[in-house]
């Protein structure tokens, strides 16, 4: 119901208390000529009392069995709909309770512990002159001082790697820097994103120019390649690898916000010449609160898709590196590091148990993600609705 | 139009400036010592560069003045010698930078347009069925298979391929481009080169189709459900002739322009795929520089790189509007 369809202020008053129903409005207002209103006959109440009451109880019956529904309530009803996203929120829902809960169950072994238990056996030999006098006995040591590439068995559900550790417990443990990493940079890239692109939407002219010729230049950027010298800075820096996947992790925060920028910034274009908007300007609101509380919430759908989106190919960017070197050190597992180890042709061939279950992992976290974010695009998406 | 690509033009030159300033900060950040160190490595390592070499790529870089018009002075040195299409000799190989990009770039330009050709081939039926049979069996099969193709890390899914297909069954050789061992000329040749680029192409195949075929089922949907097509099935004509000739015209206009966006990816190189399969192609060679911190060369590949994307993307939106006459470029 929109103003030019009433004439007389009483009835726009009326029609700002939401429970009241339009049909009162329609009939209070005056419709006049110039306006072209059209009276909707229909919606005059012609009947009886008694068919009103009758009417009121069948309502009220109606209104028991049919659900209100607030719009997140739709969506998340839209979203378990499609068994695709249940199927992903389920693989990520597991993937973490395997990767925080999972040490915490699973204390047999850490995650950097040697597996010392080698079973080493000596055999004597006697070494006699030729009258039979024993000289000295010749011992050979033969089998493992430790326990490594141990085939998987009871004590190590999915054996040992070249180092005598276990790879259940690398693999829990490798999965919390994956996707804490991941979490993070994709946080941190929407947060810059918003940011830029906000005030790149709201202010346009200059502002707009330069931040969208910033972009240009990012979007450009080799992203693997400026990654590969970032690792090198950093080893050059003498700052311990250990923390070395942090630091790229977080340059590549800094160099991928330009793509959510512009979904942002497209975005507010066209909603900062609706109404609404010149509401907002004429309740004197301050430039903040317009584009962070007015403008950015109903960016929030596209931004919510592309966040989970972006979540996957993070895990991915994120073993990437792992996988050339450039991510933890060996002792500190992540799933890319561990799939590294089958460079070495003999893990390739023979322990499929070390390098298999972290691709494993890597491809149920991403799918996961995937699945998710295509089905929260269905459900957030009013186009989508059939 | 002319005024729109001229305009276009020097906005491309704008970003390669910054994209250079950018790699350019990267490497002064970098301590001479450090350099140093990773020369004398590379020296012990075999390689022979001669101290002039190094002097010369100092002076070139500007890495000795560390002075705020050192660097300045540095960096538009560097530049005066990149629009020359200098980009100075590498230390790792020895040679000028660019023979080296242009002698590895046939392996991944071979891999890569093989590997897009199959893309394409594939994807698009693909996408094209699964529009047609939208919420069909068909269409969620289709979706389910190539969301994991998407979702597969090119490492572990090569390493699985290169595992299956040539240590376990032997079909196929598991990494570099040619047989040493033996002499091959003619067919037999071609035949090596096939057998050896198999199971990367295979790889780089799939984990591909997945992007390009959601890509097809998207604009398919849309066209589908576009009046005209309703027309179409008003006046009768047969569905087949409904989805290939109306319908699909209209889908391929995003995807022929997606073509001029793919420049970039054709000539770059795969840097983990051809790691995984130790083809010598550009992107193995590039990572190898850059681990042995291999300045010139970096700095060449990177520009390289970034000019390729400009490129790309330029001809993308060039493209756009030379295959559908309702765009308008201004």
């Amino acid at each position: 119901m929109t103003n030019n369809n009433i004439k007389g202020e009483d009835a726009v008053m009326e029609i700002k208390d939401e429970n009241i129903s339009v049909k009162n409005a329609i009939l209070k207002g005056e419709p006049t000529q110039d306006n072209k209103i059209k009276l909707n006959l229909s919606s005059i109440d012609t009947r009886t009392n008694d068919q009103r009451e009758k009417q009121n109880d069948e309502e009220e019956l109606h209104e028991n069995s049919v659900k209100l529904m607030t719009p997140m309530q739709m969506v998340l009803r839209r979203f378990f709909r499609s068994k695709l996203s249940i199927v992903g929120l389920i693989m990520i829902v597991a993937l973490f309770l395997f990767c925080w809960l999972g040490p915490v169950i699973y204390t047999k072994w850490d995650s950097t512990e040697v597996d010392n238990t080698g079973k080493v056996e000596y055999t004597y030999t006697p070494v006699k002159d030729a009258e039979g006098n024993i000289l000295f006995y010749q011992v050979v040591e033969t089998g493992k001082t430790n326990n490594f590439f141990a085939k998987p068995d009871s004590n190590h559900p999915m054996g040992t790697d070249k180092n005598a550790r276990d790879v259940l417990a690398r693999l829990m443990v490798g999965g919390r820097i994956s996707l804490a990493i991941s979490f993070l940079s994709v946080f941190a890239i929407t947060l810059l994103g918003v940011i830029f692109g906000g005030i790149s939407g709201y202010f346009g002219g200059a502002i707009d120019n330069i931040i969208m010729r910033i972009c240009d230049i990012l979007m450009c950027l080799p992203g693997f390649p400026i990654l590969l010298i970032v690792g090198t800075l950093v080893e050059a820096a003498g700052i311990d690898l250990q923390y070395r996947i942090y630091y790229l992790m977080g340059f590549l925060t800094l160099i991928s916000w330009s793509g959510t920028a512009r979904l942002v910034r497209g975005q507010i274009l066209s909603l900062r010449e609706q109404e609404y908007m010149v509401a907002a300007e004429a309740m004197g609101y301050s430039t903040g609160r317009k584009i962070f509380k007015h403008l950015v919430p109903n960016v929030m759908p596209q931004l919510i898709v592309q966040m989970t989106l972006s979540l996957g190919s993070m895990i991915l960017y994120e073993a990437s590196l792992s996988y050339l070197g450039l991510g933890a050190p060996e002792e500190y597992a992540a799933w890319g590091t561990m799939i590294n180890s089958a460079n070495d042709v003999n893990i390739l061939q023979n322990y499929f148990n070390i390098w298999g279950p972290p691709g494993i992992c890597i491809i149920i976290a991403v799918l996961g993600f995937n699945f998710v974010g295509d089905g929260l695009r269905d459900a957030l998406d009013p186009k989508m609705r059939r | 139009m002319l005024k729109y690509i001229l305009k276009r033009l020097g906005l491309a030159i704008l970003i390669l400036l910054g994209v250079s300033l950018i790699i350019y900060t990267l490497i002064r950040c970098m301590p001479v010592s450090f350099i140093d160190d990773k020369i004398a490595q590379l020296s012990q390592g075999g390689a022979t560069i001669p101290e002039e070499t190094v002097q010369n790529m100092k002076k070139l870089y500007g890495l000795e003045d560390d002075s705020f018009k050192g660097i300045i002075m540095g960096y538009l040195n560097w530049l005066k010698n990149l629009c020359k299409f200098d980009f100075g000799t590498s230390f790792k190989y020895g040679v000028p930078v660019t023979q080296v990009i242009k002698e590895h770039m046939g392996v991944s330009f071979a891999v890569a347009l093989i590997a897009t050709i199959f893309e394409f081939m594939i994807a698009i039926p693909l996408g094209v069925t699964a529009a047609t049979h939208q919420y069909s069996i068909r269409d969620y099969v289709v979706t389910i298979l190539v969301m994991i193709g998407i979702s597969l890390p090119s490492f572990f899914f090569g390493q699985l391929l290169k595992d299956i297909f040539a240590m376990k069954l032997g079909w196929f050789p598991p990494s570099g481009i040619l047989d040493g061992t033996q002499s091959l000329t003619g067919g037999a040749l071609l035949l090596d080169y096939a057998r050896h680029m198999f199971i990367p192409i295979l790889t780089v195949v799939i984990l591909s189709i997945g992007g390009r075929m959601r890509m097809t089922r998207t604009n398919m949907l849309e066209v589908l459900n576009s009046d005209y097509i309703r027309t179409a099935r008003a006046k009768g004509l047969k569905e087949k002739k409904v989805i290939y000739k109306h319908a699909f015209r209209n889908t391929l206009i995003p995807l022929v322009t997606s073509l001029a966006g793919l420049l970039p990816s054709l000539f770059s190189g795969a840097i983990i795929t051809e790691q995984v399969f130790d083809l010598p192609g550009i992107g193995n060679k590039a990572f190898q520089a850059m681990v042995a911190a291999d300045i010139p060369f970096i700095m060449g590949y990177n520009m390289f790189l970034a000019l390729l994307s400009v490129i790309g993307v330029l001809l993308a939106d060039l493209m756009y509007a030379w295959v559908d006459p309702r765009v308008k470029l201004s």
